[in-house]
């Protein structure tokens, strides 16, 4: 295809304002799908997306429209992800901005709108959902004209459900985005944008190519990483996938490696010919970690070899995963798992839950600590209860936050940031009513509540990203918690010594109410190293009894203490107390009360 | 060849009135269906004889109201049931006449079972039972004055509104009736009931402060001299040794085999456990017909007849024999509720301690496989 007829571009949308749909009726009304193929929302094709109405993988579609070739670029659309997103929109030379004119623009939109505008993507606004009565189609254009600095007329005014001026904003794709600059003639270099596994081909890449060609059966070599390996296939999707010989500059498509291991094919890093190698990687290669740690244990033990094969399944299409083997003494075998942030943590838990169905216990999140020992060792703790007892030095990881939000929830956000240990680094003005934030914070106070405190105190108004900004010194140190006398080791926690005390006693409070009152009296205490700092009772029953068992109730009865010894296997054991598997979430919901 | 059962339950559905807690299966009023009640009754012993020994040990007329059935027809049927050593019949206090209780120990009736349930007007009306205070007391005297010389009274406490010492004015209340047998079951509120939606949240309220009542209830009776049998029974140890037990009631924590009739009767015997269905109507249709009512049946394995035997026998005070029981033992859970204090495994028997009684429900299921 002629470089000068093709148009890559993302839509950018907050959940729900209709990227799927616009996405469906732009495969409709291209007919790269009949009506008949044509299933609801077709780009997201992971059930567990459809449900959170969130995009996890990115997916790329050709579509011709007036003898252009149109890639669409789909991208995740959370925080988690920026980094995805990002390369998702490297790969672009526009973007669609989406706005629900029922519900004019919404924090999530921002982040993923500047990010949009940083990478000098040309913007195409769409007012969508024209057709709800509620709709205010050119309040919602002045808005987001306002937002670009661009021409209220100029917003589009759609409804995706309808088809209703699908076919304008597929002529404004032409007209207004230009079509992908790079040299047909040097040495190739094609960026991944996304990848994914497939059982039978392995990895296969979705890649963006900036400069030259890359050809079917070609030996290319990942610039950032080193792998090489043979294009086994090229081509796009139309959905389907459809082979080509060759991908030319500007053209977005896939690449079959072959390759069995999805770590070695990272997301923003450079393709290249081995033959004719360039000389520079495209820009924006990071090697993402992971910095929230999790505790992941099968509910009934014997599922112990399920969720490692699920772990190994998932980890093929998520680079970003990580998970060694854990044994805790309340929870038994289990695996300690890294994620790039809590929603990333969330999604894994639960397409280990649904596409695997494991019952799944998953402890408190946690950082990644760097710890000084005794010995001037440094070392790196993923796990509370591996923290030294004893310790030199202990540094966090810190992240650089950025927040916009509507100029009246300044105060609010500053607060949080404060009690949150966090450093103010700058103000500004993005309009007269839009403010943009900066603050240096502890990772660790923002893996457990932090976004849901920001979205309250905001009423939902804040928009949220972060950047690692590396590790700063901090005074630390480990609270345990002992059920009956016996450490729980699930329980375990780092937090910042001033927040010790409190975050104890929160924690005593909450093991009280959720531990079940038993045959006998149950201590509950929380521990700095040997000295107590919280301690509460669970006083012993008096009187468990089925009143009354004559003739005609014996089988209901039979069933009722199956039913509680059936409850009782469900506990987790620690010495002779029965711990119910809500009370290791216990410290999850301790957030909410902390420090307000 | 079955061994045929020694224990014969007959329910007698109708009462003046349903009572809000009240979970049995009960007909309000239908003075009209009593006679043909009570034919179908008959019917379905005559369908069921094969099952009954030839002497019976105990037969129980349970409720309902059983003496709130129209009175010759109660007659007949006390007639017409086979004779057993111990024929007891449910009573509600405001029922008992004298002429009754003359006519149900005329008819063969060796023990009657009281519902009491409180001496506080104030918890009556909240239990919504018909019977005054002095109700009780008086039927007493007509019971005794008709020769009954085995007597039980029912009780209920845990009450909404019901303070210790109104607890333990019914126990004074009871006891000067000196019943030969009481019942003491706490008020079970069962989630959606009319009786939970009115009550629900005062009983929550109250759980801290009656949580000792069951302590209270057997301190009070052991100490009065009654044996604490079962875990919700008591009898009054007499010096002339007679065993006062409730021996139909025994028969199932025994485990022993029972036939009973009429709608959402249960029997079991050997292996089946049988449920009538306990719709009136159909009842009354299928017998009138000639056929068994319908019913609900249960397959009892081998198993689960021996977790059963180890759920009952616990409730009793006397040490469960364990010939054949080890496999629906927990060994675990038994060694834990050992340490506790709360029971105690003497190889051929098991038994729960003073304290493992009062938490018989948890340990019980703790020591079950």
């Amino acid at each position: 295809m002629d470089q000068a007829r093709i148009r890559n571009f993302s839509i950018i949308a907050h959940i729900d304002h209709g990227k799927s749909t616009l996405a469906d009726r732009i495969l409709e009304l291209t007919e790269a799908v009949s009506a008949r193929e044509m299933r609801e929302q077709l780009l997201d094709s992971m059930e567990l997306e459809r449900e959170r109405g969130i995009t996890i993988k990115a997916q790329a579609v050709r579509v011709t429209w007036k003898g252009h070739e149109l890639n669409l670029i789909d991208t995740p659309g959370h925080v988690d992800f920026t980094y995805e997103v990002s390369r998702s929109l490297q790969a672009c030379e526009g973007a669609l901005l989406v706005v629900d004119a029922a519900q004019g623009i919404e924090a999530q939109t921002l982040a993923n709108a500047y990010l949009a505008i940083e990478n000098g993507l040309e913007i195409v606004p769409v007012a969508n959902k024209i057709d709800l009565p509620a709709a205010d189609p050119d309040g919602t254009a002045v808005e987001v004209a306002d937002l670009l600095g661009d021409d209220p007329a100029r917003v589009l005014r759609i409804s995706a459900k309808t088809g209703d001026g699908v076919g304008d904003v597929l002529d404004a794709i032409v007209e207004r985005m230009p079509a992908p600059a790079g040299d047909p003639e040097s040495s190739a270099r094609a960026l991944v944008f996304d990848s994914s596994y497939d059982q039978y081909r392995g990895v296969v890449a979705f890649v963006r190519v900036a400069d030259g060609t890359l050809s079917t059966r070609e030996a290319l070599r990942t610039m950032a990483t080193g792998t090489r390996f043979d294009a086994e296939e090229l081509g796009f999707f139309s959905p389907a996938m459809t082979p080509v010989e060759r991908l030319s500059v500007g053209e977005v498509g896939y690449v079959v490696t072959g390759l069995k291991d999805v770590s070695r094919l990272r997301v923003g890093d450079t393709l290249t010919s081995v033959r004719r190698p360039a000389d520079e990687a495209l820009p924006g290669y990071k090697d993402v970690k992971p910095m929230v740690f999790a505790g992941l244990f099968p509910t009934d033990s014997d599922d112990y070899p399920e969720l490692r094969d699920a772990l190994e399944r998932l980890k093929l299409n998520d680079a970003a995963l990580m998970y060694e083997p854990e044994t805790s003494n309340a929870l038994g075998f289990g695996f300690r798992c890294g994620f790039l942030g809590l929603l990333h943590m969330e999604i894994v838990r639960e397409r280990l839950e649904r596409e695997f169905d494991l019952d799944l216990l998953v402890t408190a999140p946690n950082v990644a600590y760097r710890v000084k020992e005794k010995n001037g060792d440094w070392i790196e703790v993923h796990n509370p209860s591996e923290f030294p007892r004893e310790v030199e030095e202990v540094e966090e990881p810190y992240v650089a936050a950025s927040i916009i939000v509507p100029k009246e929830h300044v105060g609010a956000v500053m607060e949080l940031n404060n009690e949150r240990r966090g450093t103010f680094g700058r103000l500004e003005y993005l309009s007269p009513e839009r403010v943009h934030l900066t603050h240096e914070l502890p990772l660790a106070e923002i893996v457990l509540d932090y976004y849901d405190q920001l979205k309250s105190r905001t009423r939902g108004y804040a928009s949220f990203d972060y950047d690692l900004a590396g590790f700063k010194p901090g005074n630390l140190v480990r609270v345990d918690v002992l059920v009956g006398g016996e450490p729980v080791d699930a329980l375990s926690l780092i937090v910042h010594r001033d927040f010790a005390y409190d975050r104890g006693r929160l924690l005593v409070d909450k093991l009280r109410e959720e531990i079940p009152r038993q045959m006998f009296d149950i201590a509950i205490q929380a521990a700095i190293g040997s000295r107590v700092i919280a301690r509460e009772t669970v006083k012993a029953k008096r009187k468990d009894v089925l009143a009354k068992c004559y003739g005609g109730d014996i089988s209901r009865k039979r069933k009722l203490l199956e039913k509680q010894k059936a409850g009782k296997r469900r506990m987790k054991q620690v010495g002779a107390v029965e711990v119910p598997q809500e009370a290791f979430l216990a410290v999850l919901n301790i957030g909410q009360g902390q420090r307000s | 060849m079955s061994r045929p059962a020694r224990h014969l339950y007959v329910h007698l559905p109708f009462c003046a009135h349903r009572c809000g807690y009240c979970d049995f299966v009960t007909v309000v009023g239908r003075s009209g269906q009593h006679a043909a009640y009570v034919d179908a009754l008959l019917r379905e012993l005559e369908l069921e004889r094969g099952l009954l020994a030839g002497e019976l040990e105990t037969v129980f007329l349970g409720g309902g109201t059983p003496t709130f059935t129209a009175l010759p027809d109660l007659l007949r049927l006390l007639e017409a049931l086979p004779a057993a050593e111990e024929v007891t019949v449910e009573a509600n206090p405001e029922t008992v006449t004298p002429g009754l209780a003359r006519a149900l120990r005329g008819a063969g009736v060796t023990r009657i079972s009281l519902g009491a349930q409180t001496f506080r007007q104030r918890l009556l009306d909240v239990l919504e039972r018909v019977a005054r205070p002095d109700d009780v007391r008086s039927a007493l005297r007509h019971l005794r004055d008709a020769g009954f010389d085995n007597i039980s009274l029912d009780l209920i406490y845990g009450i909404p509104g019901q303070s210790a010492s109104d607890l333990e004015a019914d126990l004074d209340d009871a006891l000067v009736l000196a019943p030969e047998h009481l019942s003491c079951y706490e008020l079970e509120a069962k989630p959606g009931t009319r009786f939970t939606h009115a009550w629900g949240t005062e009983l929550a309220r109250q759980a801290d402060a009656m949580e000792d009542y069951f302590e209270r209830v057997v301190a009070r009776l052991t100490g009065s001299g009654y044996r604490w049998y079962e875990t919700a029974n008591f009898c009054r140890v007499d010096t002339d040794g007679r065993d006062l037990r409730a021996r139909h009631n025994l028969a199932y924590w025994l485990g022993r085999d029972y036939l009973g009739l009429g709608i959402g009767a249960v029997s079991t015997v050997e292996n089946r456990r049988w449920r009538n269905a306990p719709r009136l109507g159909r009842y009354l249709e299928a017998l009138a017909a000639g056929r068994p009512p319908e019913r609900e049946v249960e397959r009892l394995d081998p198993g689960v007849q021996a977790r059963e035997r180890v759920m009952l026998g616990l409730r009793l005070d006397e040490p469960l024999p364990l010939a054949g029981l080890r496999p629906a033992l927990d060994a675990e859970g038994l060694a834990r509720a050992e340490q506790l204090g709360l029971a105690v495994d003497g190889g051929q028997t098991l038994a729960l301690t003073r304290r493992g009684r009062f938490l018989g429900g948890g340990v019980t299921a703790e020591i079950l496989a």
